[in-house]
């Protein structure tokens, strides 16, 4: 109502005034999936949507992935734009059919003919003591498969432009999340705004090493970043909100300044996103004289004790360490 | 039926551990000892007591997130129960997995899931490998009225009746997944006639009344036995706690999930009290025999917590183990 500009908002709400906003004001818009109604699930993401645009448009769904993600891809086919929510992305592993091989083939098969405009909205929750299946942070699967967006954005301001563009991209896009963020407050306009998809964010200017970095990580890199600053180390975050498609030319470029990257990624290392930074860095730029060091989770399942939490998780301390080590030669000696 | 008094005090005994064993959990739930997500199996003792009392050590059992129960009447070991609970390196799953990752081959209890239906095709594929061996084993597939969502369900009764496989499909209606009735997650019918269509022979009963249990579960594994294929049965129960945790406030604001009513009623129907009842009715135990049962089966779970709590947790170096083997 107001026009305050600094107005606050958290990521949840970030998210709920996206959905809200986008419900409103284009008829073809639906969400669908499970936990809607439930704040356990979803946080307040989807607070007030069900009572405000009823059972016909929010759909809270049975156990049921495959097919209420199957329902969400036809949906956008026959014209909708629909939202699906796992409020766990281990969930929507039942889901890989209707991702994979409908929505992200749909419009190629058909020779440009159809085009699928649904976003699948995965939530990662590590942590807690949740174990293996409750925890597993997977967009390098969908950055892998050609016809698939995959989004990762980080800050309150950003999901809420980016799932609107999300929403209205006439393309799948697969939107990650992280529960961890959800507390995380800032201004956040209330006006309708898109975010484009496909464009990284230099969050901190730095002249000594670059850090790649997005969803809750390119926070704790910011933080991190904050704290290398002060033992001498003047480090360029970059969340690149975007894992496809990629915003190659934000990361050469600050490699071609920094001579050095570390790229932070909430997964596992092989095959992953940081394996394919490297391999674009050292197919599309020259490596002479460039160091590189990626932090990944340990190559195993997450479990539950936490004594092997605290191993396994990344954090804003993990960073400071294995980036001072990695520039051992920068940091001042006291 | 004739039932010998040795058989029923073992069933009271096995539905009392389980009962006492989930309430202890509550505490150290509350505050925060106990730390990962648990599912309590209160109020749904009769089913899982029942139905594993027919079986050998060598029969399978497959589970879910809500498998404590399964666990213990199944053999599982009460130690190392509570140990995986307490996430740490003395628990059946070395505090890898938790509450929802209970596992224990050497008395058949093959693997818990907490993915809904994840382990309905596990079972199906077990029940297959008895098949080839000709081993006579019966494999129970628990899961509950929420995972009749899932298509691997259809898939799994399928197949099994295709191969007349020896598996026994045991849905827990207890009305909820979550924070959902089953009212809003499947059109009002009978659970136990999705298997018909597949020609399952199939049952529903009364899940918290440990006789009736009992004796269907009879029928259920003399005919999987016997070679004749699946079967499917329906139990009806409640959970007389949350979806996960004591109560239903733990899901968030959204106490208003379970009307009290509707908890009060199925507290009248607790099959731990109503079962001590029938037995004291019958004189087949006397009062001072079942708080001597509740004492012993007390102390056993306090040892069990004990030993958690003394026990270490796995150390972080060995992050890496148990990857590959
Ligand atoms: C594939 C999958 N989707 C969603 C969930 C979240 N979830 C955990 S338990 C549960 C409900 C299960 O209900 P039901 O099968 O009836 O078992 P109950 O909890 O009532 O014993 C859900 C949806 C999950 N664990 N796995």
């Amino acid at each position: 109502m107001s026009l305050n500009k600094e107005r606050k908002l958290n990521f949840a709400l970030a998210i709920n005034e996206a959905l809200t906003q986008m419900l409103e004001s284009d008829p073809s818009v639906m969400l669908i999936g499970q936990g809607v109604m439930s704040p356990w699930y979803v946080g307040n993401t989807c607070k007030d949507l069900l009572e405000k645009f009823g059972e016909a448009r929010v759909l809270d769904t049975p156990v049921s992935e495959n097919a209420t993600t199957g329902a969400a891809v036809g949906a956008a086919i026959a014209g909708m734009k629909t939202i699906v929510v796992h409020p766990r992305t281990d969930f929507a592993v039942y889901a890989l059919d209707p991702i994979i091989n409908e929505a992200a083939n749909w419009h190629y098969m058909s020779g440009g003919a159809s085009n699928v405009p649904v976003v699948f909205w995965l939530i990662v929750n590590g942590g807690g003591e949740q174990a293996a299946q409750h925890s597993q942070a997977l967009h390098t699967i969908f950055a892998h498969v050609p016809g698939l967006k995959v989004i990762a954005p980080s800050t309150p301001y950003d999901v809420k432009g980016m799932l609107i563009a999300a929403i209205n991209d006439p393309n799948p896009v697969v939107f990650i999340d992280n529960r961890s963020l959800y507390g995380f407050e800032e201004s956040v306009p209330e006006k309708m705004y898109e975010i484009p998809l496909g464009k990284g964010i230099i969050r901190r200017k730095g002249k000594d090493i670059t850090l790649v970095s997005f969803s809750h990580l390119a926070q704790e890199t910011l933080k991190a970043a904050e704290t290398l600053a002060l033992e001498g180390i003047d480090a360029e975050v970059i969340d690149i909100r975007t894992l496809k498609p990629l915003d190659e030319k934000i990361i050469f470029d600050s490699v071609e300044k920094t001579q050095r990257i570390a790229i932070i990624d909430s997964a596992w290392k092989f095959c992953g996103f940081s394996a394919e930074v490297v391999a674009l860095l050292a197919e599309k730029t020259s490596l002479e004289g460039k160091s590189i060091t990626r932090i990944n989770i340990p190559d195993a399942p997450a479990a539950a004790s936490n004594s092997l939490e605290q191993a396994y998780y990344i954090n804003a301390e993990k960073i400071v360490s294995r980036v001072k080590n990695f520039c051992s030669d920068k940091v001042i000696a006291n | 039926m004739k039932y010998s008094s040795t058989l029923l005090e073992q069933l009271y005994h096995m539905m009392v551990k389980i009962r006492y064993t989930e309430e202890s959990l509550v505490e150290p739930i509350m505050n925060g000892t106990v730390r990962c997500p648990v599912h309590l199996y209160t109020g749904q003792e009769a089913v899982a007591t029942g139905m594993c009392t027919h079986l050998t050590r060598e029969d399978y059992v497959f589970g879910n997130h809500r498998s404590h129960g399964h666990y213990l009447a199944k053999g599982g070991d009460l130690k190392k129960m509570i140990a995986e609970i307490y996430c740490r390196e003395t628990g059946c799953a070395k505090g890898r997995g938790g509450s929802m990752h209970l596992i224990s081959p050497e008395n058949g209890v093959m693997g818990i899931v907490p993915i809904v239906a994840g382990t309905i095709s596990l079972a199906v594929g077990a029940a297959m490998a008895s098949k080839v061996r000709k081993d006579k084993r019966v494999t129970l597939s628990f899961f509950g009225d929420g995972a009749t969502g899932e298509g691997v369900l259809y898939e799994s009764l399928n197949f099994a009746s295709l191969y007349k496989l020896p598996i026994i499909f045991v849905c827990e209606n207890n009305l909820y997944s979550t924070h959902m009735t089953v009212k809003k997650i499947r059109p009002p019918q009978k659970i136990a006639k999705i298997a018909s269509p597949f020609g399952i022979k199939s049952f529903s009963s009364d899940g918290n009344d440990v006789l009736k249990v009992y004796e269907v579960s009879k029928k259920a594994v003399d005919y999987c036995r016997s070679g004749k294929g699946p079967v499917f049965i329906e139990f009806f129960t409640y959970r007389l706690r949350g979806h996960v945790g004591p109560d239903d406030n733990i899901q968030g604001s959204h106490t208003e999930i379970r009307p009290l009513s509707e908890v009060e009623k199925w507290k009248k129907r607790d099959p731990v009290l109503r079962f001590a009842k029938y037995l004291i009715s019958k004189k087949v135990l006397s009062q001072n025999k079942i708080n001597q049962i509740i004492q012993e089966v007390n102390n056993e779970i306090n040892q069990a917590h004990t030993f958690a709590q003394n026990s270490a947790r796995p150390l972080a170096n060995e992050v890496l183990e148990y990857v590959f083997k």
